[in-house]
């Protein structure tokens, strides 16, 4: 992978792109630089985060210059080769429980015909493998996971869905998103989950960091019924170094 | 001590500073959609940037004042009375307990602020007081809500007021970003010299430009992964329309950004009326870089332009009333 390019995003930010395209080793290095940036904490940084393909460095404008700390950041992504960059360290595997039929299932046999698969296959592969929690965004805590299989890389539907519920789990172009809040969407639902991606009564409110992953486990309608009021919906946690 | 809310606008909530540090929580900063006049307002009540507000768009609503108290008026004026005698915008006045303060509609701008004693005192959640409706954090106000109030920092302090902001009139100040390069220099030569008008389509999200020319595309997006999102970023959606992206703005976006407008002119769109006309100019990042200015610093030089309140005595319907309420009584 080549150098990242270093871009100005606003008068106080700094974003550090490793491709403009998503790709898994881009995402990778994304996790990857911003962990060596926090290690190095340069003077004036007042925050750091990771997109699907980028790393963003915020800083103090009075306190460190652009120019400066544009060199301290090209230094670092200088010093390694990024298409091979290690995962971060004190990751987590969430097991979270989640309904793949019925009312909350509205688009599973159209994303079915999509992938060329039948409705159980679809659910089998969508509960397969862990996913990695690529990125939060959009809405506090909501996590951007990749990546299915290559014939899931199905296109966003052509009506946007007005609303869907809290907990919608959505999918398109190989990735899956559970919803932190009602919202429009122009991703297909396959299923819900009672996992939120921001419960206030929680500690911390927002339990997914990027690098970790999350791997889905099929429930009956009764299971999910019950999950509701359960801690972090049922969700259970794996460390994984 | 609180606040009582006996009738309110559509558009009102409480803002603060917003919640800085959670871009990679999916969570952007939020808090006033006009900084420059929350800032003001915290100058005016002399309180810490982060106290809570209350933000209204385009109309405020009738609030009853539970224990005498400082208020701070700022933002755009709007038409305000403290029991049917108007007060002054850019002011702060002391209220006496059980009086109903009532603020109207705003005639130049959008957002105008209030904020009571040491600012609200409601729960804090993620680090903020402020309501911020695609994170799902907060609400609208709404009438019947009686909104706590910490202590007025300095009750006796004599009442000051602002200079009215000078109007600018110059183009809005753009800085390039990521996705600059995306658009030809024609377009963006021609997304200069275009002559662009505030929508009626606007909110704490961003707002809505229009133009009559052709659409502003950039080369080919569909492919483009989303990336971060900055505050004042120029989004061109999907039919070239740009939205430019203002507090309550989502972390990340696949649409391509124009450019980043400078914090110091983003009230300016913040506060344009439907109908108004913009126009941009790029900066060089060098030159974005040098007009930064840190929201301490602002607070700073808003402090030092205060002056007393002067007082139309004709305003007082009687002097020796109007004694008694310049002295604060107690909760």
């Amino acid at each position: 992978m080549t150098t990242p390019e270093i871009l100005p995003l606003g008068p106080d930010g700094i974003l550090v792109r490793f491709a403009d395209a998503l790709s898994e080793p881009a995402n990778r290095a994304a996790l990857a630089f911003r962990a060596l940036v926090d290690d190095a904490a340069p003077d004036g940084v007042t925050e750091t985060a990771t997109s699907l393909t980028s790393a963003l460095i915020r800083f103090l404008p009075n306190h460190v210059r652009r120019a400066d700390l544009e060199q301290v950041l090209g230094d670092i992504a200088e010093a390694r080769d990024w298409s091979d960059a290690p995962l971060p360290d004190g990751r987590t595997l969430w097991h979270i429980p989640a309904l793949f039929e019925g009312p909350d299932a509205p688009d599973l046999e159209a994303v079915a015909r999509e992938i060329g698969r039948d409705p159980d296959t679809a659910i089998a592969e969508l509960t397969a493998e862990p996913l990695r929690v690529l990125a939060l965004g959009f809405a506090p805590g909501q996590p951007y996971l990749g990546f299915l299989p290559d014939h899931w890389n199905i296109p966003r539907r052509t009506e946007v869905t007005p609303e869907v519920p809290r907990g919608a789990v959505v999918v398109a172009v190989r990735q899956v998103i559970p919803f932190a809040n009602a919202a429009p969407t122009g991703w297909w639902q396959v299923g819900r989950t009672a996992f939120r991606c921001h419960d206030p009564a929680a500690d911390p409110p927002i339990a997914l960091k990027p690098g970790d992953e999350l791997r889905f486990r099929g429930v009956t309608a009764d299971d999910f019924a019950r999950l509701s009021d359960a801690p972090r919906g049922g969700a259970e946690e794996e460390a994984i170094g | 001590m609180s606040l009582s809310i006996q009738r309110i606008g559509p558009a009102v909530s409480i803002q603060d500073a917003g919640r800085a540090g959670g871009m990679g929580l999916g969570l952007s900063r939020g808090g006033a959609a006009d900084r420059l006049a929350y800032l003001a307002a915290c100058a005016l009540a002399g309180v810490p940037i982060g106290s809570a507000a209350i933000e209204m768009a385009g109309f405020g609503g009738r609030f009853r004042l539970e224990a005498t108290t400082r208020i701070a008026l700022a933002g755009t004026p709007m038409r305000a009375t403290v029991d049917g005698a108007p007060v002054a915008w850019n002011a702060a006045h002391i209220v006496e307990a059980g009086s109903i303060l009532d603020i109207g509609a705003a005639e130049k701008g959008v957002y105008g602020y209030l904020l009571p004693g040491g600012g609200l005192d409601t729960p804090e959640e993620l680090g903020g007081r402020g309501f911020h409706r695609i994170a799902g954090l907060g609400r609208a106000l709404e009438e019947g809500d009686r909104l706590p109030i910490l202590p007025d920092p300095a009750p006796d302090a004599p009442p000051m007021r602002l200079p009215a902001p000078s109007p600018e009139t110059g183009p809005i100040r753009v800085m390039p970003g990521p996705q600059t390069t995306l658009f030809n220099d024609d377009t963006r030569a021609r997304f200069e010299a275009t002559t662009f008008t505030r929508s009626a389509k606007a909110n704490r999200q961003g707002v809505r430009l229009e133009q009559e020319g052709d659409p502003f595309s950039a080369g080919s997006q569909l492919q483009r992964v989303s990336d971060f999102i900055s505050e004042g970023d120029i989004q061109m959606t999907g039919d070239g329309t740009p939205y430019v992206l203002l507090a309550d703005c989502q972390t990340m976006g696949g649409y391509p950004r124009i450019g980043t407008v400078l914090p110091g002119d983003l009230p300016r769109i913040a506060q344009a009326m439907p109908g108004q006309t913009l126009r941009f100019r790029f900066v060089t990042v060098e030159e974005a870089e040098a007009l930064w200015i840190s929201d301490a610093d602002t607070l700073k030089r808003l402090k030092k332009s205060l002056m007393p309140l002067v007082r139309d005595p004709r305003a007082m319907t009687d002097l020796l009333t109007y004694e008694l309420i310049g002295k604060p009584l107690s909760d």
